[in-house]
């Protein structure tokens, strides 16, 4: 899947199956046919739900065919759940922090990676120590640490750090960077020092050599873990829910648990806003899919 | 793992196979001109201080307030506890033990159902079958997905009276139809069933990456020896992936301490949900406050979570070292 190795595996094994007598694969197919229905349900039934309007599962119940299908239940979802709001504040905490976190591991990762000093290990130890911790175990201290880093009420209305956007995107910054600093390094790692070395005797100093040498070479890493960081930091559940309280900053993602309280018993929205926040990710995944794929297998320690 | 990262930078600029790493280096160093210190400094420093003050700082304090008693409020208000906090939660704390049988279980769930499934579907996938990309992109869809949201999904298919399970099973609307989320005695393992259709998809795009850089003429020396595919698969192909066999270790074992979404979307982690990670939260933001507490819980989770980590960086870094 991961496209570079797809490509050389494929030949090979194709040569390979060439040469050996065809085999049949019925059991594995039933196998996987179902297994697939199985795995296709979850999602099916949310769909399937989402396209009847609440009177015709009312009257001729959830387990049937007949009534109406239409997409009423997506735009009253859309009005009474808030999305556009929700939708919006995801992207205002998703665009920085991906960037940022791209921006500064790979500053980190090229010190590491590129220039040989003692505390190299140490230091990329430390970072991808860092990405593996469960988040719960930081949240009362950054809790504590946000609510009495006080600023002044117009820049914040809490008084203090709590309930920003800002300590949301700092805090997924500080702990995605280990990971991206950890693929990077690595990707860096492989690229021939013949390069720097041509620019180091053309008088070239660090910064030119991080910014015209390397970062451009890094642009398929880049796509990777952009992609995949996207994905992450949008389905990043627990940050918001620790630091922001008031609901109409949530990002959809902590936001859809409200949902089941605000859509009482109404499955149909439910189900309609379940699949109102699918959509971006299933778009990126229709588009990105082998960027996303690529960034999973270039670390593989994402935990 | 960086084999991957290698295949994705064009030829021309990639550092030879095996050559010496640290060739030049030790020389460049004595090159850099006080600019290019410079530089470097706040290249390392700026992302290293952030990686401190909001990952390692907190970590610390978490283990330096478990021993305090604190009510969140003021900070003058902190008063040494010694473990009384550590008591409390072994003795007194009605979830504490149940939480830690939960996080077992799911670890125990993911490691034996879970992560073999993956491997699964990725070996049959990677035999080239017709549709493999189809079927592939079916399994992978809800990693994709936020564990809160695959907790909305499931519960619209686990509800009582309008679920798809309760009809299929054709309990739907009579007095056995099970809330499976709510029941206490069965909302575990409907919330882990719920996890594995994501972690399944995880370990099997993980594995199918593992599969097609294993290298062939194993296999075929293999199958020349007389080794039947069962065979072939066990002893040779499985421990040829032994890199990925160690990632998908620590991804399981850290996945079980971090069941958290899934279970505070269900019920914030109570009856019959309760884990260490949840209990954490519930101690930090219900009504009293005990901060103590939930930072004793939360020392309890990162212990644990140690073993992995310190597993897994070892595997990783052991070998960097002794270069």
């Amino acid at each position: 899947m991961s496209t570079t190795t797809a490509r050389s595996g494929g030949t090979r094994t194709a040569a390979l199956r060439s040469g050996s007598r065809p085999r049949r694969h019925y059991g594995t197919h039933i196998f996987l046919t179902v297994m697939a229905v199985m795995w296709l349900i979850p999602l099916g039934w949310s769909l399937f739900t989402a396209l009847r309007p609440v009177a015709s599962t009312n009257e001729h119940g959830y387990f049937s065919v007949a009534g109406d299908f239409n997409f009423d239940n997506f735009t009253q979802a859309w009005t009474q759940g808030g999305f556009a709001t929700y939708f919006m504040n995801s992207l205002i905490i998703t665009v920085p922090a991906v960037l940022l976190t791209l921006f500064l591991a790979s500053l980190m990762a090229f010190a590491v990676s590129r220039v040989s000093w003692k505390f190299n290990i140490t230091l990329l130890i430390m970072f991808t120590a860092g990405n593996l911790l469960p988040p719960q175990v930081l949240a009362a201290p950054l809790f504590e640490m946000a609510k009495h880093f006080e600023v002044p009420y117009s820049f914040s209305d809490s008084g203090n750090m709590l309930n920003t956007y800002i300590v949301v995107i700092a805090v997924n910054i500080a702990v995605q960077m280990g990971f991206c600093t950890f693929v990077l390094s690595n990707y860096m790692k492989a690229l021939s020092s013949d390069l720097t070395e041509a620019a180091l005797v053309d008088g070239a100093g660090i910064w030119r050599q991080y910014r015209e040498i390397i970062l451009p070479l890094c642009r398929p890493a880049f796509a990777a873990l952009g992609t995949l960081q996207i994905i992450f930091i949008y389905n990043e559940y627990f940050w918001p829910l620790l630091f922001i309280q008031s609901g109409n900053r949530l990002p959809i993602t902590t936001a859809i648990n409200n949902l089941q309280g605000q859509f009482l018993n109404n499955y149909n929205l439910l189900a309609a806003g379940a699949v109102i926040t699918v959509i971006p990710t299933l778009v990126i995944y229709l588009l990105l899919q082998r960027q996303f794929v690529a960034g999973l297998t270039l670390g593989s320690s994402k935990g | 793992m960086s084999s991957t990262a290698r295949e994705l930078i064009p030829e021309e600029s990639r550092e030879p196979e095996g050559a010496p790493v640290h060739r030049v280096k030790s020389g460049r160093v004595r090159r850099l001109s006080g600019r290019d210190k410079m530089v470097l400094a706040l290249m390392v420093g700026i992302p290293t201080l952030i990686e401190l003050t909001l990952v390692w700082l907190p970590m610390l304090m978490s283990v330096g307030l478990s021993f305090t008693r604190w009510n969140g409020l003021d900070l003058g208000d902190i008063r040494p506890a010694g473990v009384a906090n550590y008591q409390y939660i072994s003795q007194d704390y009605p979830p504490f033990w149940p939480a830690v049988q939960h996080n077992m279980l799911w670890l125990l769930f993911l490691a034996l159902i879970a992560t073999p499934l993956g491997l699964l579907l990725a070996v049959l996938l990677d035999q080239n079958i017709r549709g493999s990309k189809i079927y592939q992109s079916i399994f992978f869809a809800p990693v994709m997905l936020s564990l809160a949201l695959i907790g909305i999904i499931w519960q619209l298919f686990y509800q009582r009276d309008n679920g798809l399970l309760n009809f299929l099973l054709g309990t739907a609307g009579t007095p056995q139809a099970v809330d499976w989320f709510g029941d206490s005695s069965v909302n575990i393992w409907a919330a882990m069933i719920a996890a594995t259709w994501r972690h399944a998809g995880y370990v099997m795009l993980l594995y199918l990456a593992g599969l097609k850089g294993v290298d062939p003429t194993l296999k075929e020396a293999a199958a020349i020896d007389g080794a039947n595919a069962v065979q072939t698969f066990f002893r040779v192909v499985f421990p040829a992936m032994r890199p990925i066999n160690i990632v998908i270790v620590v991804i399981t074992i850290i996945e079980s301490l971090r069941a958290f979404d899934v279970v505070y979307v269900i019920n914030r982690g109570t009856n019959g949900l309760e884990m260490l990670s949840a209990l954490v939260i519930q101690n930090l933001v219900g009504e009293g406050q005990v901060i103590g507490v939930g930072s004793a819980l939360a020392v309890v989770l990162l212990v644990i979570s140690l073993v992995p980590i310190v597993f897994y960086l070892s595997r990783t870094f052991g070998k960097e070292n002794k270069a």
